[in-house]
């Protein structure tokens, strides 16, 4: 495949397509493992949320 | 399990977690086709080779506009129903559309260069795109710097429906104004004026934009919603401690 004269454009708009993309999945992957951790901490510390609680509290 | 049912957002993060796996696979399934289709699509008679930038950069500007859509929609939720599950869908689109829209002004400036001779110029088109990344990171600073998070939700709301009269200003700039952006190509009055051989992969790698945006938006509003559970449970153990 010959991308031309203007090679570098192409492969700089790709490579800054491929960057981006990749630290908006990472962003996504990183926060929900790091929301679950959080959430399994306080629910083995016996923390719960008033709509869990069986006692009306 | 009715629509209704998907307003709780207990319900919707289990239909979340059926679908996200195949969407996911459909999203790198597509872009695998699409990419390979872009790679081999004959090059343009005038812009030569740079043509391949436009599978990136006009599926980046069609989902700038559609996450600011998606925004709106949402904020009418939060405003008039005072749905949570609007809310959450309006924060999780806000950064993806952003970088979406960043996308699409860095792969324009690029593809400018060579075609136009200059990678930025101050006119219609370009600046009302510019002033929709703007407004995205406006809407981020407010979710993300609020000290109450139902106040700057709502001031989210309302920047997000002003700014929405912004998103026909960037499609019809092209007519209204003098540009040096080209007029539509696709979505206009005649049918479209691209041959099939750069059609084709330019709808494939689109819908696979699209789908890859509806992937992190799900994906970002599971994360919203447990978030919100993290801080309600704080607030309740702070609550306890303090009993």
């Amino acid at each position: 495949m010959n991308l031309g004269p203007h090679a570098d454009f192409i492969v700089a708009a790709y490579a800054v397509t491929v960057f981006v993309v990749a630290a908006l999945v990472a962003w996504v992957v990183l926060d929900y493992s790091a929301q679950r951790r959080i959430l399994g901490d306080l629910e083995e510390r016996g923390v719960t949320r008033r709509s869990q609680r069986k006692d009306g509290r | 399990m009715a629509v209704i049912d998907l307003a709780n957002p207990t319900r919707f993060l289990t239909l979340v977690n059926r679908v996200l796996p195949w969407l996911a696979a459909l999203t790198i399934a597509l872009f695998a086709v699409g990419l390979v289709r872009a790679m081999q699509a004959p090059d343009d008679y005038q812009q030569g080779a740079t043509v391949k930038i436009m599978f990136l950069h006009v599926p980046a500007a069609w989902l700038s506009m559609m996450g600011w859509g998606v925004m709106s929609i949402a904020a009418l939720g939060t405003l008039v129903w005072r749905h949570p599950l609007a809310d959450v869908a309006g924060k999780a689109a806000a950064p993806v559309g952003a970088a979406f829209t960043f996308i699409c002004l860095v792969t324009g400036s690029l593809w400018g260069r060579p075609t136009w001779g200059t990678y930025w110029v101050w006119d219609a088109r370009l600046t009302s795109v510019l002033v929709l990344f703007l407004l995205y990171l406006g809407v981020l600073a407010l979710y993300w710097t609020a000290e109450d998070p139902g106040r700057g939700s709502r001031a989210a709301a309302v920047l997000t429906l002003v700014g929405a009269v912004n998103i026909p200003i960037i499609k019809f700039s092209v007519d209204w104004w003098n540009t040096l952006h080209q007029p539509a190509s696709i979505l206009r009055m005649g049918g479209n004026a691209i041959d099939p051989s750069i059609l084709w992969p330019l709808l494939i790698m689109a819908a696979a934009f699209t789908l890859l945006f509806f992937t992190l938006h799900l994906a970002a509003m599971r994360n919203e919603i447990l978030r919100r559970r993290v801080r309600s449970m704080r607030i309740m153990q702070a609550q306890e401690v303090r009993a």
